[in-house]
């Protein structure tokens, strides 16, 4: 073999052995095993402490709140979303001080979800934070764990929810369904049978906000033969939540 | 004469070299096999699942309580000083002018407080946000060290201690959904919980969200919330066109979401 072409390949393999050396040394160990990266990274992650114990355990000790809780208007929201991060809480229990959850008494803490605000989806149970019992505790009434309203709302909102809600927090709040729509009793039990009335007329509104109706003096009034003319009221305005500047 | 002591030298030279790299090269390799042997029993207790995590987002059913952005910080110890988010509630407010805006005070963990008139709102709702978890991702393809990567399961991670901190991955995310961590000064984002899922938990976010706004799963089982979810809803992602092709799926979605 020429002298040139054994030096080159005294070269290449000096080459090969310091790309290999260098290698092993620079790429840290791990790398490749799952895929384009440290192997052991995944470990330091997985190893991370958790803060959440998950709604699961909670039931281990206290069943009775969660049958409670499962059955009640709140089943779909999760101990620790109200009581806050109890994983302390669960693991202390095997030593000897028990680390309690802080639990909301406060009349805030219910209104973070319960106050209401245009953003919220239709349907959703909102109060007024302000009319609604004021001062007073939400707990005082509502049992957190199964915070039925203390009185059955209505009859319809059963089966017209979205409607009731939307309703209940408008400028028509106070007016009763039955105002509007002539119901039978059937309706409640056969409800596609026996279909309620669905306004026919511009009368219906007007019999309230016309000019010179009898209605009180804080309903807004309009002139029924220029406002709106040619079209039913409800094509403008959506009666179960009026809109108006 | 001189010439040949000279040639003689340098193959010398070379020589020298060789052996004292390879000598130098074998003996930490040999320790380093050591530590790779020694870490392999340690690693297997993980075991990749083939999976394909991701997450549906009701856009509807938001309430913007904010319970999700507080159970994440305190879950993932985000920093709070600055404001740093892993993911985040946004408020979008239509008004009749034709004006859109887009506020998240806190990251929403607050809950929002009314601050436009009723009567001049077009319509209102929330957005919840966090990282996509692309399958094409963007910040996994621009990292220079491999630092941030997609696990089998498709969830987008970064290692933290060797991560170099050089931000290219926060440039490179179409949806702002890294940060650099005050602390550590590496990139920091949104796992999944993947310590949680691990244990087999729900992610915090998802744990205590009270309306099923979030909703967790597996994307290729038949039968899942998450499948059920996709069958009931149209879904739209964030930015689509990006071709980022995100994991994070929203159903009614407002088309003036960005
Ligand atoms: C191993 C049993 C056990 C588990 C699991 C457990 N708890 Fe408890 N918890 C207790 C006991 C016992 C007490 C009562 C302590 C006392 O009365 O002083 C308690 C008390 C509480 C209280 C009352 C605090 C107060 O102010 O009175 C709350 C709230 C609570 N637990 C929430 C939770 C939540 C949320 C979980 C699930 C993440 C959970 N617990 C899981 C045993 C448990
Ligand atoms: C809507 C928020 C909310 C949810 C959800 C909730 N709690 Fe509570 N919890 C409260 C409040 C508020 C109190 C304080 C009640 C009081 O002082 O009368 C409380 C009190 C408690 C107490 C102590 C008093 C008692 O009634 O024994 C325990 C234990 C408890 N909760 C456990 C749980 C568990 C377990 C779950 C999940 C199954 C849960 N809570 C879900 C709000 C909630
Ligand atoms: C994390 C959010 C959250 C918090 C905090 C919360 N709730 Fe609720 N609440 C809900 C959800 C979700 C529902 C069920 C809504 C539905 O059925 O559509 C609900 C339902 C209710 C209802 C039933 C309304 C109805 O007639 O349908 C009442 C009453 C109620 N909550 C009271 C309270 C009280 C009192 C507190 C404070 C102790 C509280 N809530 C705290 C989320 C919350
Ligand atoms: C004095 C007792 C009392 C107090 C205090 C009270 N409520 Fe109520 N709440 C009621 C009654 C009665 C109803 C059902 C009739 C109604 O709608 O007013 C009700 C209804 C509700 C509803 C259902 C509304 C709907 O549209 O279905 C929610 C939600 C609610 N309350 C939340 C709260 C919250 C949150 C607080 C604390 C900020 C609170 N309540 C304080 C008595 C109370
Ligand atoms: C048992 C459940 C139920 C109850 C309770 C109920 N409804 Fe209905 N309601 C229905 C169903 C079902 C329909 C038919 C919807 C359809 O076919 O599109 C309906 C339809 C209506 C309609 C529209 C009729 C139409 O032609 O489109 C009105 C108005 C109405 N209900 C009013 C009321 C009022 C007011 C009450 C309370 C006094 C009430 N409903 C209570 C189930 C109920
Ligand atoms: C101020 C009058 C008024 C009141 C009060 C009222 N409604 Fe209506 N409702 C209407 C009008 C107007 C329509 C529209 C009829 C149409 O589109 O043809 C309507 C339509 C409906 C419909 C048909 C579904 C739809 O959206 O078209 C239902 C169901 C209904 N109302 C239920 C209720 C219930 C339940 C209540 C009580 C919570 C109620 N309404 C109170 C005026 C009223
Ligand atoms: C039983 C009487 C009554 C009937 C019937 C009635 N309203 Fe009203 N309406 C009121 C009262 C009371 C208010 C609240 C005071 C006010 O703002 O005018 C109101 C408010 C309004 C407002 C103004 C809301 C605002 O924000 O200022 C509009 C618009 C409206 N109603 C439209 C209608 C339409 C459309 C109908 C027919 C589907 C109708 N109303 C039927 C009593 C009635
Ligand atoms: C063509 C659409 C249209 C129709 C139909 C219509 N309205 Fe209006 N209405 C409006 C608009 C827009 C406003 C707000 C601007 C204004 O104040 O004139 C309004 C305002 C009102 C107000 C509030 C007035 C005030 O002083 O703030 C009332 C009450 C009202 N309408 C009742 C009715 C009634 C009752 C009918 C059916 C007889 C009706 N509207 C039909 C478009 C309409």
């Amino acid at each position: 073999m020429p002298g040139q072409v054994k030096r080159l390949l005294i070269f290449v393999v000096i080459i090969c052995v310091l790309f290999v050396v260098s290698r092993v040394l620079l790429v840290p160990e791990g790398f490749g095993k799952y895929g384009h990266y440290r192997a052991t990274a995944i470990d330091t992650i997985i190893a991370l402490p958790i803060n959440y114990a998950g709604h699961i355990v909670c039931n281990d000790c206290h069943d009775d709140i969660a049958e409670t809780k499962d059955a009640s208007y709140h089943q779909g929201v999760n101990c620790e979303s109200c009581h806050g991060p109890s994983n302390d809480h669960v693991q202390s229990l095997e030593e000897d001080e028990i680390i309690l959850p802080s639990a909301p008494r406060d009349r805030n803490q219910c209104s973070i979800c319960h106050a209401y605000s245009p953003a919220k989806a239709t349907g959703f149970p909102q109060i007024d934070v302000v009319t609604h019992n004021p001062v007073k505790p939400c707990i005082s009434c509502h049992d957190p764990h199964a915070p039925d309203p203390p009185s059955v709302i209505g009859g319809c909102i059963a089966c017209h929810r979205g409607i009731t809600r939307t309703k209940a927090l408008s400028a028509h709040s106070n007016i009763e369904c039955n105002e509007c729509h002539t119901t039978q009793d059937e309706h409640m039990v056969n409800p596609r049978a026996f279909r309620p009335d669905k306004p026919r007329s511009r009368d219906l509104c007007g019999k309230c906000h016309a000019k010179g109706a009898t209605s009180e003096t804080f309903t807004k009034k309009v002139d029924m033969t220029e406002h709106g003319v040619g079209y039913l009221c409800w094509q403008c305005h959506f009666p179960h939540h009026p809109e108006a500047n | 004469m001189s010439n040949i002591k000279r040639e003689f030298d340098r193959r010398k030279f070379i020589k020298g070299c060789l052996l004292g790299g390879v000598g130098l090269g074998i003996l930490p390799t040999l320790s380093k096999m050591h530590e790779v042997l020694g870490s392999t029993e340690k690693l297997a207790e993980y075991v990749p699942e083939i999976r394909s995590y991701g997450m549906g987002i009701n856009v509807k059913a938001c309430i913007g309580c904010g319970k999700c952005v507080n159970a994440c910080e305190q879950e993932n110890n985000v920093p709070k000083d600055p404001m740093y988010y892993r993911t985040w509630v946004e408020r979008y407010t239509l008004l009749l002018s034709g004006e859109t805006i887009v506020e998240s005070p806190f990251g929403g963990s607050r809950g929002f407080t009314d601050t436009h008139q009723e009567s001049k709102i077009l319509k209102s709702f929330f957005v919840p946000k966090l990282c996509n978890h692309c399958k094409n991702a963007p910040c996994v393809q621009v990292c220079p060290v491999g630092a941030t990567f997609t696990t089998s399961e498709g969830v987008v991670l970064v290692d933290k201690d060797y991560c170099i901190g050089c931000s290219y991955c926060l440039q490179a995310c179409p949806y702002g959904a890294r940060f650099m961590n005050p602390i550590t000064h590496t990139a920091d984002k949104c796992t999944f919980c993947y310590h949680r899922l691990s244990r087999g938990l729900l992610p915090a976010c998802v744990e205590v969200c009270p309306t099923k706004a979030r909703i967790f799963g597996d994307t290729k089982l038949r039968s899942s919330q998450l499948t059920r979810f996709f069958r009931q809803n149209e879904i739209q992602v964030l930015k689509g066109g990006l071709n980022t092709d995100p994991q994070v799926f929203y159903a009614r979605l407002d088309g003036e979401v960005r």
